[in-house]
C-alpha cells in the first residue's frame, strides 16, 4: 500500500481542486496583482524602500541573550541552566537547541507570572532553587534572566544570597549568575555574560601556581565537531587544555540507553583551575569580549583571540599557540594542512570568481569570508544582524586585505529580508546561512550552503568540525559540491552535463 | 476502588516522594489514576493552575498560545512579534501550519517579523516605534490584509498602549490592526494566550468580510491549524459530505475567512481547548451552534461524520454514509497492514490541546493501548472529556515535569511515547521509541482518511525501527 504524506498528497488533483474552491472564501488578490507585487519586490526601487526601514526586522538572523546564556551554562559538569523569568522563554530555548542539535536540553524556569510582575520574583527564585536542587541534584545552578525579570529589576545577587541564608539550597552550592536582558545584544552577548558570571563565581579569588595549561573558550559555537576537534588538536600539540564551557557531551552524547541529565561538561575543578592557566585562547571574538576582558583584568592572564576557520586563520592559530607554549607544530598537523591545501588547489576552479552572499553570526562570517577569498571566491553581500561597529570595521579590513574582497559590502543590523533585495538586485552564485536562509533560496534560486545556527532542516552538519585544517576541508567539500550540484542542475539535459568535473 | 487504581496511586506516590513538601503536595493534585466511570473522588486532577518554579515544566506562555497557535497561521495577516528578538525567533515556522500563497507577497506565514526591542524601547516605550513599524510593513507588503501585534513580556510591563496605536494607524492605512495582549507572563500557560487571541478575533475581525451567498450547509472548521496539512484532509471529508466550509480557524486561513465565519450554520470544533471561546462567542452573538468532533482514526472519524451529518438534512446523511462506505475498505486495508505490527503496544502521551484524548481512538484502531495521558495546559473540561476515553488505572498527568515523565516511563515501560520536541531526544537516549505529537514529527497529515495511513505508517516506523535494537545498553 502506497502511503502518501504531505510531500506528495497535496499535489493530487482532488486537493488542487479543493484549494481552488477555497479561494471563494479567502478574498484573494487577483493573480495579476500578486505577480505585479512579486516582480516589484525584485526591483531597485523596492530595495531602497526596504533599506529605509528602521523600526522593524524581517527575518533577522539573531536570537536573544538568555539562549546564549543557557547554552553556555550547560557546558559545565553537573550544571543546570536556570532562568529567572517567565516560563515560555525556557520552553523556547529548549526547543530551539533541541531542534538544532537533535539532543535533549534541560533548563529550568522560575515560572514568573503576573504576581511576580507586581511583587518581584524573589519567591519564584527561592522555590525554584529549592525544587531544582531537590529534583535534579545539580552541582551548580547557573542563573540567567528573561526580559521580564530585567524589566522589573530583580536583584539576582540579593535573591541568591537570601536563598542560601534561608537554607533552600546548601550554602556551598555554586550559583553563578548573569543579567541577560533580551533587549540588549543577542545570543552571543548572553553567552559572554554567562561565561563571565560563571568564571567569576568559580574563581572567587583563589589564584595559585601556574598550571601550565591553556584555557580554550570556544564561544557560542554550535558545532559539536569543533569541540572534539580542538581537543584532538591540543593533544596533537601536546598541550594540556581546558575547554571552558565544553558543551560537546551536552549536545553530542553517546546513546547508551540511558538519559543523563548531566552528560559531561567542563569538570568543575578544571574550570576553577582556569585562573592558573598560562593563557586563555578564545576561538571567537564577538561572543567572548567581556569574558576575555575579565580574564585579563581580574586574573591578570594573557588572552588571545584566534578563530581557526580557513587556512590562514588556522596557520595563525598554530603559530601563536606554538609561540605561547614553546611547543612546535607537530608534523601530523603540517600534513593535515598539506592535504587540505591540496584539496583546495584541486577544487579552486569551481570556487574562483564565484560570488557569495553570507549571513550569520560575526565570527563565523569572518572565518567564512577568509576561507572563500583563499579559494578565489568573492564575498559580495555580508549580512550580520547582530554585528556591531567593531565587526563592521574588522570585516571591511578583511575585505580590503584581498583583491577578492573588492566587491564586498558589510551590512550590520540588517536582516534576511534586506538580503533578499540584494540577491535580486545584485545576484550571487552561492548563499551561506542557516536553515532559515532556505526561504531566500526559494525566492531567488540562489543555492544555499548551510553553515551557522540554527541548522534545523539538515541532520548532523554540526557534528563535523569547521575549525582547523580538517574543518577547512569539510567546508571546502560543502562549498565545492554545492557549486557542482548547482552546475548539474543547470546543465541537466545539455551537453555540459559532465561526468567528470 | 479497584486494585488497578490503587496500584497506580501507589506508583504516583512513589514518584512524588523526592519532591520538597510544598511542591509534593501541589504536584499530587495534578497526577491521578484514571477512573473512566467518574465515581472515584480522588481520581480527578487539578488543572490550569500555576506551574511550580524550578520543576522544569514543559509549558510555554500566552504569547506561544496567541502567536504560535491562533494568530500565526492566518496567512494574509502580517504578524508582528512585538518586543525583544527572541520570542519570534524561537516560534519561527516551528508549528508547520501549512498554507498556500506567495510568502512575502500575499502571505506571511513563514516570516519572522519583530520590532526587536532595544533598551531605549524599554526606557521610553515602544509605541512610537510600533506606529512607524506598521507603516513600514504596510509599505513593503501592500497585499497584507491585516496586521497583528502580538505582545511580548516587556510591552505589558512598561505600560505601552498598543490598542491606541492600532486604532490610530488602522484608520490611516485602512486594514484591520489587531493588538493582542499576550505577554508571556499572563496566565499559567499557552492556554490564556488562546483565550486572549480568541477575544481579539471577536473584537477586531469577526462579522466583517465578504461572502456573496450563504447556504444551509455552511460550516466553519474550527481549531484546526493545518499542521502538515491536517485541515485540508479534514476539509476534504466535510466537502465530500456536501458541506461548504466557509472558514478555517486558523490553518491556511485568511482575514476574510476569520470575518465571515459568523455567517455559518454550524461550528465544527476539533481543538476544543484553543478555540471553544470563539465558538461560545458565535453561539451567543450569532446563534451559531457548535459541536466537537474527532477525525483521528477511522472509528472516531466514522462516528464524527455521522454525528455531524445528524445536524443536517437527509441528503447530507446519505452523503455521509456514502463517504464512510467509500473509505471503509481503505481504512480496513491500513488496519490490516499495520495492526499486526502494533497490536498490544503500550503508548504514553503527553501533549497539548486535543491530542491527549483525540488520538486515543486512532491508537486503538491499530490495537495499541494508551496507558498514560496528560495535557501541558488542559483545563478541567479537557480532563472530564478524557477520563472516559482511557482505561481504568491509566495515569493522568497535568503539567508534568521532565522528572515525572522519566519516572512514569521507567515504571510503565511504554512501547512508545508521544510528546514534544523537548521530550523527544531524552527518550531517544533512553531507547524508548518516540514520536513528536505536536508537529507530527515533520510528517502528517494525521487527520481524516488521508491522514490515518500516514499516522499508521509513522507509528509503525516509530515502534519497529531497527535502530532501537542497535543501542548497546550499559549493564
Amino acid at each position: 500500500m502506497k502511503i502518501r504524506d504531505h510531500s506528495e498528497l497535496f499535489k493530487q488533483q482532488d486537493y488542487q481542486e479543493q484549494f481552488e474552491r477555497k479561494k471563494e472564501f479567502e478574498n484573494p488578490w487577483p493573480a495579476g496583482k500578486v505577480k505585479e507585487i512579486s516582480e516589484w519586490t525584485k526591483t531597485e526601487e523596492y530595495k531602497e524602500l526596504n533599506f529605509k526601514r528602521e523600526n522593524i526586522k524581517i527575518n533577522p538572523a539573531k536570537a536573544c541573550q538568555p539562549l546564549g546564556a543557557v547554552f553556555c551554562a550547560s557546558g559545565f559538569e553537573g550544571s543546570m541552566p536556570f532562568v529567572q523569568g517567565a516560563q515560555g522563554c525556557v520552553a523556547y530555548f529548549r526547543s530551539h537547541l533541541s531542534r538544532h542539535f537533535k539532543e535533549p536540553f534541560a533548563a529550568i524556569s522560575t515560572s514568573m507570572t503576573e504576581d511576580a510582575a507586581v511583587f518581584g520574583g524573589l519567591n519564584n527564585m527561592l522555590e525554584g532553587l529549592e525544587n531544582a536542587y531537590a529534583l535534579y541534584k545539580p552541582k551548580m545552578i547557573a542563573v540567567s534572566t528573561t526580559c521580564m525579570a530585567e524589566v522589573i529589576g530583580d536583584d539576582l545577587n540579593a535573591y541568591i544570597k537570601t536563598a542560601k541564608e534561608k537554607g533552600v539550597v546548601p550554602h556551598d552550592l555554586l550559583i553563578p549568575f548573569a543579567n541577560t536582558p533580551s533587549f540588549v545584544g543577542s545570543h552571543i552577548v548572553g553567552y559572554d555574560n554567562m561565561l563571565k558570571g560563571i568564571l567569576k563565581a568559580l574563581w572567587a579569588g583563589k589564584k595559585g601556581e601556574s598550571n601550565g595549561k591553556i584555557n580554550i573558550i570556544p564561544g557560542f559555537d554550535t558545532y559539536t565537531g569543533n569541540y572534539h576537534e580542538i581537543k584532538r588538536l591540543m593533544r596533537l600539540m601536546g598541550i594540556e587544555a581546558t575547554v571552558l564551557a565544553d558543551v560537546s557531551d551536552t549536545f553530542d552524547s553517546p546513546n547508551t540507553g540511558e538519559y543523563k541529565l548531566y552528560p559531561g561538561g567542563t569538570p568543575l575543578p578544571d574550570a576553577m583551575d582556569g585562573v592558573n592557566a598560562l593563557a586563555t585562547v578564545a576561538l571567537q571574538k564577538y561572543s567572548t569580549v567581556k569574558t576575555t576582558d575579565h580574564i585579563q583584568k581580574e586574573w591578570g592572564q594573557k588572552t588571545l583571540t584566534l578563530s581557526p576557520i580557513g587556512i590562514r586563520n588556522t596557520d595563525a592559530f598554530f603559530a601563536e599557540l606554538s609561540r605561547l607554549t614553546g611547543k612546535p607544530v607537530p608534523s601530523a598537523v603540517e600534513a593535515e594542512r598539506g592535504r587540505v591545501v591540496d584539496a583546495m588547489v584541486d577544487s579552486h576552479p569551481y570556487v574562483h570568481g564565484k560570488r557569495f552572499a553570507l549571513v550569520g553570526d560575526p565570527d563565523i562570517l569572518l572565518g567564512m569570508m577568509s576561507l572563500i577569498m583563499e579559494m578565489g571566491g568573492e564575498p559580495v553581500h555580508i549580512v550580520c544582524t547582530n554585528g556591531d561597529k567593531h565587526f563592521e570595521a574588522e570585516a571591511n579590513e578583511l575585505l580590503a586585505s584581498s583583491p577578492f574582497g573588492a566587491h564586498g559590502t558589510v551590512y550590520i543590523g540588517k536582516d534576511m529580508w534586506h538580503l533578499r533585495s540584494l540577491l535580486f538586485t545584485d545576484p550571487v552564485d552561492i548563499l551561506i546561512g542557516n536553515s532559515y536562509a532556505k526561504f531566500l533560496t526559494q525566492d531567488t534560486g540562489t543555492p544555499l550552503v548551510r553553515i551557522g545556527f540554527p541548522l534545523f532542516d539538515r541532520h548532523h552538519l554540526h557534528r563535523q568540525p569547521i575549525i582547523g585544517y580538517q574543518g577547512a576541508l569539510n567546508l571546502v567539500t560543502l562549498l565545492v559540491n554545492t557549486v557542482l550540484d548547482e552546475l548539474d542542475r543547470k546543465t541537466e539535459g545539455s551537453a555540459s552535463f559532465d561526468v567528470i568535473r | 476502588m479497584s486494585t488497578k487504581i490503587k496500584d497506580t496511586q501507589k506508583m504516583i506516590e512513589e514518584v512524588l516522594s523526592v519532591y520538597p513538601e510544598k511542591s509534593k503536595k501541589e504536584r499530587a493534585k495534578h497526577l491521578a489514576a484514571n477512573d473512566p466511570t467518574g465515581q472515584c473522588s480522588t481520581c480527578q486532577v487539578k488543572a490550569n493552575v500555576k506551574s511550580r518554579p524550578g520543576v522544569m515544566t514543559v509549558r510555554g506562555c500566552a504569547y506561544a498560545g496567541a502567536k504560535g497557535v491562533v494568530w500565526g497561521p492566518v496567512k494574509d495577516q502580517i504578524t508582528i512579534s512585538h518586543g525583544p528578538i527572541g520570542c519570534g525567533q524561537y516560534s519561527w515556522w516551528s508549528r508547520r501550519n501549512y498554507y498556500n500563497g506567495r510568502t512575502g507577497i500575499d502571505a506571511f506565514g513563514t516570516m519572522h517579523i519583530t520590532t526587536d526591542f532595544q533598551e531605549k524601547n524599554i526606557v521610553y516605550g515602544g509605541d512610537k516605534g510600533l506606529d512607524a513599524a506598521i507603516k513600514e510593513l504596510h509599505g513593503l507588503f501592500p497585499l497584507g490584509r491585516g496586521i497583528g501585534i502580538l505582545s511580548e513580556c516587556p510591552v505589558g510591563l512598561i505600560g505601552d498602549d498598543i490598542e491606541a496605536v492600532s486604532k490610530r494607524v488602522a484608520k490611516e492605512i485602512n486594514i484591520p490592526i489587531v493588538p493582542v495582549r499576550c505577554e508571556g507572563f499572563r496566565g499559567v500557560s499557552q492556554s490564556l494566550g488562546h483565550h486572549i487571541a480568541n477575544d481579539t478575533i471577536k473584537d477586531y475581525v469577526l462579522g466583517k468580510g465578504t461572502l456573496e451567498k450563504t447556504t444551509p450547509y455552511d460550516v466553519n472548521l474550527i481549531g484546526d491549524y493545518n499542521i502538515g496539512g491536517d485541515a485540508w484532509a479534514s476539509r476534504k471529508i466535510l466537502e465530500e459530505m456536501g458541506l461548504r466550509v466557509i472558514a478555517q480557524y486558523t490553518g491556511d486561513s485568511t482575514i476574510n475567512e476569520i470575518g465571515i465565519a459568523s455567517k455559518a450554520r454550524l461550528n465544527l470544533i476539533h481543538c476544543y481547548r484553543s478555540m471553544n471561546y470563539i465558538c461560545r462567542t458565535m453561539e451567543e452573538n450569532y446563534g451559531i451552534p457548535w459541536m466537537e468532533f474527532n477525525f483521528f482514526g477511522p472509528t472516531k472519524t466514522f462516528d464524527s461524520i455521522r454525528k455531524i451529518a445528524a445536524r443536517f438534512d437527509e441528503k447530507i446523511r446519505q452523503n455521509a454514509e456514502a463517504v464512510i462506505a467509500r473509505y471503509a475498505p481503505l481504512m480496513n486495508k491500513v488496519v490490516e497492514q499495520y495492526r499486526p505490527k502494533l497490536e498490544g503496544k503500550k503508548v504514553m502521551l503527553y501533549v497539548g490541546g486535543l491530542r491527549p484524548r483525540h488520538t486515543i481512538g486512532a491508537y486503538e484502531d491499530l490495537g495499541m493501548e494508551v496507558v498514560a495521558s496528560g495535557y501541558e495546559f488542559g483545563h478541567n473540561d479537557d480532563y472530564k472529556r478524557t477520563y472516559p476515553e482511557l482505561k481504568e488505572g491509566a495515569v493522568i498527568m497535568d503539567d508534568a515535569t521532565l522528572y515525572e515523565l522519566e519516572e512514569f516511563t521507567r515504571r510503565l515501560k511504554p512501547d512508545m511515547v508521544g510528546s514534544g520536541i523537548k521530550e523527544k531526544y531524552s527518550y531517544h537516549k533512553l531507547g524508548v521509541p518516540f514520536r513528536q505529537m505536536h508537529s507530527w514529527d515533520y510528517s502528517g497529515p494525521y487527520h481524516g482518511f488521508d491522514g490515518f495511513p500516514v499516522f499508521a505508517r509513522d507509528m509503525d516506523m516509530t515502534v519497529n525501527s531497527p535502530t532501537w535494537g542497535l543501542i548497546r545498553r550499559k549493564k
